[in-house]
């Protein structure tokens, strides 16, 4: 590989935002047919350096050279007409218009004065064929699934006959499932000479896509490696500079009085169907619960009707015995109940208000951060203060904006919020998803913690690594319904597969 | 070959935030001399009896102040609501429902000492006002009706209730126009200087200014209004009602755009009329966009509106500008502003190559 010509080479990319340097005289080469991957915490420049090659952001210093030739790049259409394609976290669909036109949008034959769909719907069923991405072209893009409308963004580059394709995190959004399908998509991508970038912090993942790791670290390159010639603890000490404690230090305890009771719970979603159907569930003082499945078989639901924020059709919830009203976040507050939401962003953080005005959202009116509904400013900084050291969360200060803190850091910010209060009972949903190892580790440690104190969790994760190391028992959720359950000595993770594919034992 | 890029910036600092609206208001004026030339005025003479009018004479500039009492209360108002992201479009019946309630009051209880009539007008206006904003509040929280919509056509309705009460029971005895019979003495605002119009309800708006910096800065509303207007969901993940905030948003919005029409019936005209207000609740919007719904961006906007509004009486007078051009100016201004505003969160990049 070393004798070929790279179809990328960028020199010395230096990237700085404001005081802040995001890549530091980076030099990164892309090879024809090959999967490199981009591995790095969040924030090590990863993004940045391939947004600079996508020409979305323009350079501080260095070169870039495609196919041999010296380009600048002040758009990303002119790397599209390089032939760069980058796809990004966040899709740029139209819901409402269909797949066809969607790939075509800007880059349509024109026919006299119409657009030429016949033979565009075509290229693209014909595309669609040579790598393994198959979608009805008529079809509106809000009907499909999101593993669906990563495919019609490939698409879109692939019409745009692009031979260089960035994937930004692709698999952040994405089921077991389709992770799979992408892999076999991109294998197909490379096997026709094209090389694809892969953008990503999970280990397991880089090892199983690329032909060669790139590792980022602090926007520099820390250390380049054949995939073949390492493995996951040497790529996570490159990342994070450290080991990473692959076992956490966890004491056996006796699970306690129950201080979490669902009985006969349903919930309907969006749709109006049943997303959890008459569901049962215990969780005990001392004890971790883990809830693993595939995404939308209902736990989304689950965890919103225990916050308080969809109200169930029918069922009990209790808190240490106590009916909890429903439909009521304020009574779930009250009861004991810590609640970690999935989307932080949207759910859990006020972005534009500051890391103090989020830490006292649920408790304003309590601790004498109020009298006569007049705010007590200084007893709400020391609070603060004191919660963004215990917490560690790295801010300027307790009042800046929510929005200029980093995902790790926003998390934490929530944590503090909901676990100050010494909770009975956490609700942890999806805790760790898009956070980078140090984060993770983080979270996982101020869990287990929680529970060594007397807490009972619910944790409702994807990441079934993330089920197995914490929970004390494994419950899977498939449909609505609790399949199987197993408590986390016993149960294999092939079992636990088994049931979060629907099958029974 | 040149590109123009827009492209996000960082938070501005705060000498910004006070210069930009500045800012606006300097460019607003340079282009109003487009029309002001269109209509065939000499500019320098327009610009000239346009300060002149507002601020030339010691009247001029207590009839500044007078006019600038309204427009604070519908800018507060405005300004609330939007906050809250409650998008009051409708402080132009709120004023008229405490114009209605002030008058009523004020006709209808003769004898009663000004000390006890005043805090009661003043209350009622407040209270009809907010109730007229409760209708639309209501209908957005417990219906998800759109609020731009509902509180924009309640003001249709108002000026039609306010038509009827005018043509029957609030009309004066033996008049055939529709006009209310004068309000008692005591219904009255006392007149706070000699030989001017400037009456309590000026200072009055100066207070509300400072009460609701105080209520945004100080207070559990103050907070939780800002948190719902930040982040619905999130506000109600973390506990607030707010249902009870949105309402809550609505009467304090409601009534402080009452009061402007309080001001009007019992400061000004002390009739209820059917050209109560030119328009000072839909002025209200622009006065709050301009002053960045800040209460003293907002007390400051209102005044630059009311030096435009008196002054151009004075320069159409003198110069022959249709004195419509103040109404031209103040739309200039918001448009200009929601520009500088846009460039404070982006800015623009010219790459050449």
């Amino acid at each position: 590989m070393e004798e070929k010509k790279p179809v990328v080479e960028m020199r010395s990319i230096r990237k700085v935002f404001l005081d802040v340097i995001a890549n530091r005289d980076i030099d990164f080469s892309l090879y024809r047919g090959e999967v490199c991957s981009l591995l790095g915490e969040n924030g090590a420049g990863k993004t940045t350096l391939m947004n600079v090659l996508f020409g979305y952001y323009a350079l501080d210093g260095g070169e870039i050279y495609i196919k041999g030739e010296k380009v600048n790049l002040s758009s990303p259409k002119d790397a599209i007409d390089k032939g760069i394609g980058m796809i990004h976290q966040h899709f740029t669909l139209v819901p409402s218009q269909s797949v066809l036109e969607n790939i075509i949008i800007g880059a349509a034959v024109e026919k006299g004065l119409f657009l030429d769909f016949k033979s565009a719907g075509e290229r693209v069923v014909r595309l669609g064929e040579e790598f393994g991405l198959l979608i009805n072209p008529d079809v509106k893009v809000w009907t499909l699934s999101v593993g669906e409308q990563q495919k019609v963004e490939i698409l879109k580059a692939l019409y745009r006959d692009v031979d260089i394709l960035i994937m930004d995190e692709p698999t952040a959004v994405l089921a077991p499932k389709e992770i799979i399908e992408l892999f076999k998509t991109l294998k197909a991508l490379v096997k026709r000479g094209k090389s694809v970038v892969f953008i990503s912090h999970k280990l397991n993942e880089v090892m199983e896509i690329s032909d060669r790791i790139v590792v980022l670290r602090n926007g520099g390159v820390t250390a380049e490696r054949k995939t073949s010639e390492t493995n996951i603890r040497e790529l996570a000490n490159l990342m994070v500079g450290r080991d990473i404690l692959e076992k956490l230090d966890r004491k056996n305890m006796i699970p306690g009085k129950p201080v979490l009771e669902i009985e006969n719970l349903s919930v309907l979603n969006e749709k109006g169907l049943k997303a959890v159907k008459d569901l049962n569930l215990v969780v005990h003082k001392n004890e971790i619960v883990g809830v693993a499945g595939v995404s939308g078989n209902g736990q989304t639901e689950l965890s919103e009707s225990l916050f308080g924020i969809r109200e169930p059709v029918s069922g009990v919830v209790k808190v240490n015995g106590k009916k909890v009203k429903k439909g009521n976040p304020a009574a779930a507050i009250d009861m004991g109940m810590g609640r970690i939401p999935e989307d932080r962003i949207e759910t859990g953080l006020l972005m534009d208000l500051s890391v103090e005005e989020n830490i006292i959202l649920e408790n304003h009116l309590k601790h004498g951060f109020q009298k006569y509904g007049l705010m007590n400013f200084n007893r709400i900084h020391e609070f603060s203060d004191k919660l963004i050291k215990d917490y560690k969360i790295k801010t300027a200060g307790s009042d800046i904006a929510a929005k200029s803190l980093s995902g790790g850091n926003l998390q934490k910010v929530i944590l503090a919020r909901e676990l100050s209060g010494q909770p009975s009972v956490v609700i942890a949903s999806q805790p760790t998803r898009g956070l980078d190892v140090g984060a993770m580790e983080y979270i996982h440690e101020r869990l287990l913690e929680e529970r060594d104190r007397g807490a009972g969790i619910m944790l409702i994760s994807e990441d079934l690594d993330e089920v197995f190391t914490l929970s004390d028992r494994i419950v899977v959720m498939y449909e609505g319904e609790i399949i199987g359950e197993a408590g986390s000595g016993t149960a294999s993770k092939e079992q636990i597969g088994l049931w979060m594919s629907g099958v029974k034992k | 070959m040149i590109r123009i890029r827009i492209i996000r910036r960082a938070p501005l600092p705060n000498w910004a935030r006070i210069a930009i609206p500045v800012i606006a208001i300097i460019v607003t004026l340079i282009l109003a001399a487009i029309p002001i030339l269109i209509a065939g005025g000499n500019l320098w003479k327009s610009y000239y009896y346009l300060f002149y009018g507002a601020l030339g004479t010691r009247f001029n500039i207590l009839e500044t102040f007078v006019k600038s009492s309204p427009l604070i209360f519908t800018g507060l108002a405005v300004a609330f609501a939007f906050r809250a992201k409650f998008w009051n479009i409708g402080a132009e019946g709120q004023l008229l429902a405490g114009a209605i309630a002030a008058t009523w009051i004020g006709i209808s209880f003769p004898g009663v000492p000004a000390f006890i009539l005043l805090p009661v007008v003043l209350t009622g206006g407040f209270i009809a006002g907010g109730a007229w904003a409760a209708v639309p509040a209501l209908l957005k929280t417990k219906l998800k009706v759109d609020d731009v919509v509902t509180t924009l056509l309640l003001n249709y309705v108002m000026m039609h209730i306010m038509g009827a009460l005018l043509f029957g029971p609030l009309q004066q005895p033996g008049s055939s126009w529709p006009r209310s019979p004068e309000i008692v003495a005591a219904a009255k605002y006392p007149i706070l200087l000699a030989r001017s119009r400037f009456h309590m309800g000026i200072p009055l708006a100066f207070i509300a200014v400072f009460i609701l910096w105080f209520i945004n800065k100080r207070t559990v509303l103050g907070y939780q209004t800002k948190a719902v207007g930040v982040n619905i969901r999130a506000a109600d993940f973390g506990g607030i009602n707010t249902t009870a905030v949105i309402l809550k948003t609505a009467l304090i919005s409601g009534g402080l755009a009452g009061l402007a029409g309080v001001g009007e019936v019992c400061g000004i005209q002390y009739h209820l009329l059917m050209d109560l207000s030119p328009g000072y609740g839909y002025s209200g919007i622009v006065i709050a966009m301009l002053g960045n719904l800040h209460p003293v961006g907002v007390m400051f906007s209102a005044f630059f509106f009311s030096v435009i509004i008196v002054g151009a009486q004075t320069m159409s007078r003198i110069t022959g500008v249709p004195v419509y051009i103040s109404e031209v100016i103040q739309g200039m201004a918001l448009i200009i502003m929601l520009i500088a505003i846009l460039f404070t969160e982006y800015k623009i990049k010219v790459a050449k190559r």
